[in-house]
């Protein structure tokens, strides 16, 4: 990742009949890094990157795309970044290969090019070997693979992936997360939107979650994580009889304790490190029986559901 | 752009819809020169002789069923509506449209490269139909075309692919409003229906009846009747192809500039006392149909442009 920033928008906005979609998003993506974004259906993820590409316009608000305005100058933002759509669509009539050179072309990339990279991003995305079929003929995953070496045809700066595991079996998934991760390196920034958030966090330097048009929160997953559990990196179970509040001010008293919260029979324990054998001790010492006690490194779950509930 | 025309281009001649109907363009030559060929063997008429393999039916065949009225009433429609219905649509409901306006290209470049394909390929398709007719009929009747006819063929030709151009621009205009691929190809249908039958043959005549009633018989009512009727006819552009062929293709008949509407039903042109316009004479008399036609397909294609530049594309 450098410190160069490749997306920036101030104020972003669209509105359709006057409902906002997109509300007022404030964005920055360094280059070279991978940046998720997260939020329900509706939240406003496809539109953003329709403005974003260029394809539609903001209501209000600007937009800068590797240096360009992309309302302005969007021919110069899609020569250098590709578009992996939701529901991505092929000409089921031509072969793979042949609907990827459809794309090379249209890019102006020459023939002489085009045979060498297509070969390579069949490679990469493991669909080598149908390369000569009719995309008619092909599954959903494996249109899915080809969606992606079609976003990468043109070698872009930026890539826009929006939901680029669906569809796939668990082993397609892991292949293409691995080529996902890769993409900084050959020099391309990506902006990912998934729902599946255990991917997001698989691969994702930073995420931004949107809600209901805005976005709600935005950073290191690691930051986050940290912010949806109280500034704390681990989760502490710990099961007994009736903890009383007495216990609870004990507990919180542990050196390294963040945030304790009680819950029924459940104390609920935020550390920035595994605490379980000092805290077992204390409830033991205190007279209270300690059923079991279970850690958890927090998930991008979490932070998911809390800011979704509060978006 | 150039790209995409060309891949339109493919698509349609490699498509089994296209192979369809050069089937039937070449079902059609053939019946219709065949006919044509026992109606000239009938007659002793030696002017136009060769413009008659496209005009002429034997006695008791409906001149529906002539080459130029099958053109203007099933044919160029059905090819025009074939080629633009599912332009637009098609590519929106595949994912392809997203996919294709991501990369660097104008989106005025899909629509006019779609619209160029469609007409070249229609185009092809009317000159094929035409050579093959003129071929076929000079070896069945041994009389090669005069300069005149040729050049009339020749602007038939033109107002022939304009018409198609029309009725494709109509159906790309559905194919951009439309989201369904089905409504879009029922909305072309059902004008195509509506122009080409029920207008020509039952509201406009009932219209002109209603307001210039005849039941009196006199001349001047009978005329005034005649007057209306074509007036509000050429509000259908099957009807205005249709006449302008009849003037393009059959000289003696649109000499008399009486019965194009009849020519349509009931066959009467064979009553008609001949009175050949000359070249000059006719292109001056469909100049009018001329820039009609030209202007409802640049109006269709203004419509389908605009309202494709606004649309929002959204993936799904």
């Amino acid at each position: 990742m450098s410190e160069e920033i490749i997306v920036e928008t101030q104020g972003l906005t669209k509105s359709y009949d006057g409902v906002t979609v997109v509300d007022h998003l404030n964005l920055r993506i360094a280059d070279k890094e991978i940046f998720g974004l997260l939020g329900p259906n509706g939240a406003g993820k496809t539109t953003s990157i329709l403005m974003l590409l260029g394809l539609t316009e903001p209501t209000s608000g600007t937009a800068q795309v590797c240096g360009y305005n992309p309302t302005r100058e969007p021919l110069k933002v899609k020569r250098l970044t590709g578009y992996l759509p939701e529901k991505v669509g092929f000409y089921d009539n031509l072969t793979a290969r042949e609907n990827l050179k459809f794309i090379a072309q249209l890019n102006n990339i020459s023939d002489a090019e085009t045979g060498s990279r297509i070969n390579e991003l069949l490679a990469a995305v493991n669909i080598s070997e149908v390369a000569d079929l009719r995309v008619g003929k092909f599954s959903r995953g494996m249109k899915q693979r080809l969606g992606i070496a079609d976003a990468l045809v043109k070698k872009p700066r930026l890539v826009f992936l929006d939901e680029p595991t669906a569809g796939l079996d668990p082993e397609g998934i892991n292949q293409i997360l691995d080529l996902i991760a890769n993409l900084p390196q050959m020099g391309t920034t990506v902006v990912m939107s998934s729902h599946r958030l255990h991917e997001v966090q698989k691969v994702c330097h930073r995420v931004g979650i949107l809600s209901k048009g805005k976005m709600v929160i935005e950073g290191s997953l690691a930051d986050l994580g940290r912010e949806a559990l109280a500034g704390a990196r681990y989760r502490i179970e710990v099961e007994t009889i009736q903890p009383s509040s007495q216990l609870v001010d004990i507990v919180r008293g542990v050196n390294g304790v963040k945030k304790v919260e009680s819950k029924g029979n459940l104390l609920l324990v935020s550390t920035d490190s595994d605490l379980r054998a000092e805290i077992a001790k204390i409830v033991v010492q205190n007279n209270f029986p300690l059923i079991q006690m279970k850690i958890q490194e927090f998930t991008l779950d979490d932070v998911y559901m809390k800011y979704f509930h509060e978006g | 752009m150039i790209t995409i025309f060309r891949k339109e281009l493919a698509d349609h001649f490699t498509s089994i819809r296209c192979l369809i109907l050069f089937l039937l363009a070449f079902l059609v030559s053939a019946a219709t020169l065949y006919s044509a060929f026992l109606g000239i063997r009938g007659t002793a008429e030696t002017e136009f002789v060769f413009l008659k393999l496209f005009t002429t039916q034997p006695t008791g065949i409906p001149t529906l069923f002539t080459f130029v009225n099958f053109f203007a009433l099933f044919f160029i429609p059905i090819i025009g509506i074939a080629l633009g219905f599912d332009a637009i649509n098609s590519e929106r409901s595949g994912g392809t449209l997203s996919r294709i306006l991501s990369q660097p290209l104008f989106r005025d470049s899909v629509i006019n490269a779609k619209f160029l394909a469609g007409i070249v390929t229609l185009s092809i398709m009317v000159v094929t139909t035409v050579l093959l007719v003129s071929g076929y009929g000079l070896r069945l009747i041994g009389v090669p075309p005069t300069s005149e006819e040729i050049f009339r063929l020749f602007i038939y030709l033109i107002f022939t692919i304009i018409y198609g151009a029309f009725w494709m621009g109509l159906a790309v205009l559905f194919s951009v409003i439309f989201r369904r691929i089905g409504t879009s190809l029922l909305s072309s249908v059902a004008l195509w229906l509506f122009f080409g039958f029920f207008y020509i043959l039952m509201i406009a005549p009932a219209i002109a009846n209603a307001i210039v009633p005849t039941a009196d018989g006199t001349a001047e009512a009978l005329l005034r009747n005649y007057e209306l009727q074509l007036a509000l006819l050429r509000f259908s552009p099957n009807f205005l192809f249709l006449e302008a062929s009849t003037v393009l293709l059959q000289p003696p008949l649109a000499g008399t500039l009486l019965g194009v509407i009849g020519v349509i039903a009931s066959g009467l042109a064979g009553w008609m006392i001949p009175n050949p316009l000359s070249l000059s004479q006719s292109i001056l008399l469909v100049w009018p149909h001329f820039t009609s036609l030209v202007s409802l397909t640049l109006i269709c294609f203004a419509i389908s442009y605009v309202a494709f530049m606004r649309q929002e594309i959204r993936a799904t």
